[in-house]
């Protein structure tokens, strides 16, 4: 086993299995599409995945946000469903300009009604836009690049010979450099409730790790009734997201777009993507995500040039001082 | 269908995906609104505008799929000229008495039949006893040789007689009574009709909070009607699915746990129609009516030989004797109100948490703490068990724990993964499952709690020369006994109800085989075949890539392993698919015997010109093109001339609590509705009487994917409780506005009966409505909650009272009037005061009684309280 920093370890294409050191014989890279479109809100996964991974239940109060009463992913939410309550977008007789709701992020919250919609109403005229209803199942996306995993000291973060991102519990000492290391914001260190395992530990999705292993699919995919959330080999799941990006194209809803199919973006794509039906920000996730740690050569270049700058002037001024 | 049938929900999103359109019609946005192609909001209990309108369309344009429906239905049957419909009587239909406030059906009969000697069973007892749909399900006795007219022109015939009737609504009386847009019902209509054609058929699903209306059964009946003329009936892709509260309602409706039903829809006797086997038996198969019902006697008889074996003998009429009988109303509302009054002693709850999960929670909180005894099995300690230490009218002092006299039994359930047995679903399937874990502890399952109840039961019996005692110790009641908590074999009683050759013990294959001499036993004769050559038929799970598309080696379905019913209809009367797409079931000529993917609702080799000779009854009086087997004229029912309590056909009624006047009619709600009229029953005041204004809100409840119904699968277990944490009210922007509510805040709703507090959730998917020329604004409520579990809350069914459909007696609780106000309710004796206030202030406190004929000799005014109500005051 040959292992060296390839020219893209840190940024662009890359197979992560492959440039961790797995052998050529390694399963191809595992990932979950989550298809947005189809999602009922259901929270079957949420269930599943707490279930399985024994993650302890510790939310008992309603957040009045719609129907997300688990707040957001975090060490004891290892899948979230989002739900966005948005006015449509009204588009005017010209075909593509909004009389002014346009560009407004929904987070979720609800919303007062466009000024006037009360007397519209009272005058009989009831043209209030149709609702849209955005409910989207988030998760680890399991990154090419995972900042995560790089900024783990002690190596309790691995990377799995699926190409997912894993924390070792027995490993982890609790340091927390991983916590900000994520662009996403998803892993974090378990705070309680009293009583649960692993408090203090950074906790985070495993794709199911234990699973994979025993060839099952992980929970959440195996729970939800809508194949809303597909799992399998990326490759094969960028394809079929391809494939249902256009159907939907086809079927009129331009709105259609993947987030974190592509290679290129800046954490060399994940293995966990999504088709989702408005901009990234409406759902909560950052638009443009690079890894942290994209700039770890260059700055250590940096730095090497820097010590060595330090180390050179340190040497002249000796041979100087000997002078 | 998404929020409370997620999993069945897939298959929607699979027809979408393969291109099929989706409408949701809802007061609310829930998730399946998310996901349809159409969301229509309408106002709650409007939905017979909505589909008499549709049904308008379809008549007015003549859309109707015409060669269906002159041959399969009873659209060209002549009716009786002395019918009188409910634009001429405003709003009733002709045999109305307002003493009784039932009808007497002669004038609904088909022409000639009238007064034709045919005893007519007695609306006012049907009501009582819920007996009216054993029509509906038996068939009507209506003689097999009607009068008919094919082209559909004369004046009576079903055909026009309908056309009329809905012709009152119009695409404006839809928009202005269920505050719909108009463009957006005629879209419903277009797409409604566009796509049931030869080619195509429309599915109409809905999900049983459809039924708990005071008009719930003529709801179904609407969509049965438009479902008929439409040509979506026992064909692939259509028909009217019922997607039932859990699993199994299915089962315990053909297997019933009602107080007016045997297994297989046979009636309850009644102790005065049915004194004898011979009349009970009777009055299922209707001598001279066409059908598969001809042969009641056998299916009676071999139940009667499942439950006393080798005691039930010709000579004593099979132990029919032993039977209960009814003799009034014994529904759960009556035997509830009878416990408040001191005249229950006992009461089984399996299940169940009424203190939750009926209307007005409070009755059904009194009336359990004022038992003898109570017994409760549940998985947890619901409400329903600890109801004498902690319910709402422990806080109030209406209930004090220290003289509660009532004996709760809390006895623990086995899940259903602990035990084995069937789940029969929607689809009519029965799927066997496996016991997967031993139950913990003293957990059991249902079938071993009833086999050692009635073990210990007849042990204390045995010796007895009691007359009395004969009917238990001569039950057969001999299961093998497994294990060590001795759990008797589930597979031994589903073969005791598929029924078996009593000489032999050979297992029946199909209901056919049952006989009327006592030669054969089966506990319910639609069930006979799941064990068909001794082979557990629930059990098959052969998977669908395996098998052609109809799958039918996946489970079994009564009856005989059939899909669809009446799949007759999916061929056209000379036996050919309607459509190569749409083919199902067809003729085969060569062979001479009908064939396709399903096996045939029919009898294999009557050929499709068959017809029965003048005068023939039963089975042979179906001709070869009479799909409907089980009606008695063979013929899908657009007008129902016997089996309705309330009329032939539906009509709009407004809700029993309702902020507007009936803008159809002069009666104003339905007039032979179940009420009980008591002070602890008291409903809000509607128009035309005074007092509506104080509760000037519109309230409907359903169920959250979160929760399971009355909470007691869910609120129980952390892992669902934290999903849906807090009982909750959807208020739409406006009404928030107008009340003071803020989102996240507090608000309580307040009815006559009890006020619920709750956190607040202000939301666009609740829109105001303008109806009537008014706007009106609905709230929504989640009904899951109330003082047990890891999340408490006050209970949604607590705001509801007590009035019911006088078919079925089914309550309605999808529907009522409120008012909302900011801030927590008061506590203890305040609250009650509170009610108190708002009774007072709506003029229902005293002695009210709500005026039930709005129209006619009967109206309200000359009106001294409604004289049928059962019961007396509390």
């Amino acid at each position: 086993m040959s292992w060296t920093i390839s020219e893209n370890s840190f940024w662009g294409p890359l197979d992560p299995a492959a440039d961790a050191g797995y052998p050529e014989d390694r399963p191809k890279r595992k990932g979950f599409f989550t298809d947005t479109s189809i999602c009922i809100g259901c929270k079957a996964c949420e269930v599943a995945c707490k279930e399985w991974n024994d993650v302890p239940s510790d939310h008992f109060d309603m957040t009045a946000t719609s129907y997300d009463n688990s707040h957001s992913l975090n060490s004891n939410q290892w899948r979230h469903v989002a739900f966005i309550e948005q006015p449509k977008r009204l588009v005017t007789e010209g075909g593509g300009q909004d009389t002014g709701l346009r560009g407004t992020v929904d987070l979720g919250m609800p919303t007062v009604p466009p000024t006037g919609a009360a007397e519209q109403l009272a005058n009989g005229a009831d043209d209030r836009p149709d609702f849209r209803w955005l409910m989207s199942s988030d998760v680890c996306k399991h990154c090419t690049h995972a900042a995560c995993l790089d900024v783990c000291p002690t190596g309790s973060l691995f990377r799995t010979e699926f190409g997912t991102v894993v924390v070792q519990d027995d490993i982890c000492n609790g340091c927390g450099y991983c916590v900000p290391a994520c662009p996403y914001g998803v892993i974090e260190r378990r705070k309680g409730p009293d009583g649960a395992k692993n408090v203090g530990i950074a906790q985070k999705c495993t794709l199911c790790y234990d699973r994979l292993d025993a060839g099952k699919t992980p929970a959440c995919a195996q729970a939800c009734p809508t194949q809303s959330i597909q799992y399998g080999d990326v490759e094969e799941l960028r394809e079929r997201a391809n494939k249902r990006v256009e159907q939907l194209h086809d079927a009129g809803i331009m709105d259609a777009r993947l987030y974190g199919n592509d290679p290129t973006d800046g954490v060399g794509g994940t293995g966990a993507f999504f088709l989702l039906l408005d901009e990234p920000e409406v759902y909560g996730f950052p638009p443009d995500p690079v890894v942290t740690t994209k700039d770890l050569p260059s700055m250590y270049k940096h730095a090497v040039a820097a010590a060595g700058t330090l180390l050179a002037g340190a040497a002249v001024a000796f041979l100087g001082g000997r002078r | 269908m998404a929020e409370a049938h997620p999993v069945g929900f897939q298959w929607v999103m699979e027809a979408k995906a393969r291109g099929a359109k989706i409408i949701h019609v809802d007061p609310r946005f829930t998730r399946t609104s998310a996901l349809a192609d159409t969301f229509v909001p309408l106002r709650v209990g409007s939905d017979i505008a909505f589909l008499g309108g549709i049904i308008n369309y379809v008549l007015a344009n003549e859309l109707d799929f015409r060669e269906y429906v002159v041959a399969y239905t009873n659209a060209a049957t002549i009716v009786s000229d002395e019918f009188a419909d409910t634009d001429d009587l405003d709003g009733l239909f002709s045999g109305f008495d307002p003493e009784t406030r039932t009808y007497d059906p002669e004038s609904w009969q088909y022409a000639t039949q009238e007064d034709d000697g045919e005893e007519r069973q007695d609306h006012q007892m049907q009501r009582e006893t819920a007996a009216g749909m054993q029509h509906e399900t038996h068939g009507m006795s209506v003689d097999g040789d009607v009068q008919r007219d094919e082209t559909l022109q004369h004046p009576n015939c079903v055909y026009q007689v309908l056309k009329r009737h809905f012709s009152r609504y119009t695409p404006e009386v839809v928009a202005s009574t269920c505050g719909v847009s108009e463009e957006q019902f005629l879209e419903v209509c277009r797409a409604w009709t566009e796509n049931s054609t030869r080619d195509r058929t429309t599915a109409l699903v809905y999900s049983v909070g459809w039924t708990q209306h005071s008009v719930g059964v003529q709801y179904i009946r609407t969509g049965a009607i438009l479902q008929l003329l439409l040509g979506n009936m026992g064909r692939p892709g259509g028909g009217i699915m019922a997607l039932r509260g859990h699993a199994s309602i299915q089962g315990s409706t053909d297997i019933p746990t009602l107080f007016n039903l045997l297994p297989g829809y046979l009636p309850m006797p009644n102790a005065e129609e049915h004194q004898s086997l011979e009349q009970w038996v009777d009055a299922v198969r209707h001598p001279g009516a066409k059908g598969f019902w001809s042969k009641a006697g056998a299916y009676g008889i071999s139940m009667l030989k499942a439950w006393w074996g080798e005691h039930a003998t010709a000579e004593n009429d099979y132990c029919f004797d032993y039977m209960p009988r009814i003799t009034g109303d014994h529904g759960t509302y009556r035997t509830v109100l009878d416990m408040i009054d001191g005249k229950v002693k006992g009461y089984f709850l399996l299940g169940q948490n009424p203190a939750v999960g009926s209307a007005h929670g409070k009755a059904q909180r009194l009336g359990m703490a004022n038992l003898d005894w109570l017994v409760v099995r549940d998985l947890f300690e619901i409400e329903s068990a600890s109801f004498w230490k902690d319910s709402p009218e422990v806080a109030t002092g209406e209930i004090v724990p220290e003289e509660c006299r009532t004996e709760v039994f809390l006895m623990p359930a086995a899940s259903h993964v602990e035990k084995e047995g069937t789940f029969t679903q929607t689809h009519r399937m029965l799927q066997w499952r496996e016991k997967a874990v031993e139950p913990p502890g003293d957990c059991r399952s249902e079938l071993w709690f009833f086999f050692h109840l009635g073990r210990m039961i007849r042990e204390r019996l045995a010796g007895s020369t009691d007359e009395r005692d004969r009917p238990l110790l001569e039950l057969t009641w001999d299961y093998p006994l497994l294990g060590e908590s001795q759990d008797p074999d589930a597979e031994a009683v589903l073969k005791e109800i598929n029924g078996f050759e009593v000489a032999t013990g050979r297992p029946l294959s199909t209901f056919t085989e049952m006989a009327d001499d006592g030669s054969t036993a089966g506990g319910c004769w639609i069930y006979t075949g799941v064990m068909k050559d001794g082979v557990n038929q629930a059990a098959r799970r052969k998977p669908g890539r395996e098998q052609d598309w109809v799958a039918a080696e996946w489970g079994w379905t009564w009856p005989a392993n059939r899909r669809t019913l009446y799949n007759r209809a999916s061929a056209d009367p000379e036996g050919r698919p309607w459509s190569e797409r749409k083919a199902y079931v067809w003729w085969d000529e060569e062979q001479q015997r009908w064939t396709g993917h399903d096996v045939p609702d029919f009898e294999v080799t009557k050929p499709p010109s068959y017809r029965p000779e003048q005068g023939a009854d039963g089975i042979a009086g179906i001709a070869g093109d009479d799909p409907f087997i089980m009606q008695g004229d063979g013929k899908g029912s657009l007008y129902v001339p016997q089996g309705l309590i309330d009329g032939p056909m539906p009509t709009h009624y407004e809700p029993v609590e309702s902020p507007f006047r009936n803008p159809i009619y002069g009666q104003q709600a339905n007039p032979t509705r179940k009420e009980y009229p008591r002070q602890d029953n008291r409903l809000n005041p509607s128009p035309p009487e005074d007092g509506s204004e104080v509760f000037p809100y519109v309230f409907t409840t359903s169920r959250l994917t979160e929760h399971h119904t009355a909470g007691g699968m869910s609120r129980y277990v952390a892992r669902l409780a934290e999903l849906q944490p807090e009982m909750f009210v959807e208020v739409s922007p406006e009404l928030a506005a107008e009340r003071g509510l803020e989102n996240g805040g507090w608000c309580h709703v307040v009815t006559a009966r009890a006020a619920v507090e709750a956190r607040v959730l202000v939301t666009e998917r609740l829109s105001p409505l303008r109806v009537e020329g008014r706007t009106v604004h609905q709230v929504w409520l989640p009904y899951h909650w109330g003082t047990g579990g890891l999340v408490t809350g006050d209970s949604a069914n607590d705001l509801f009272g007590i009035s019911l459909d006088p078919n079925v007696l089914i309550q309605e609780s999808k529907v009522g009037t409120c008012d909302v106000l900011p801030g927590r309710r008061p506590t203890g004796r305040a609250v009650v005061d509170l009610v108190t206030s708002y009774q007072r202030r709506a003029g229902v406190h005293d002695d009210h009684t709500v005026p039930i004929v709005t129209t006619g000799p009967g109206a309200a005014g000359d009106d001294e309280g409604d004289p049928t109500g059962g019961g007396g005051g509390a």
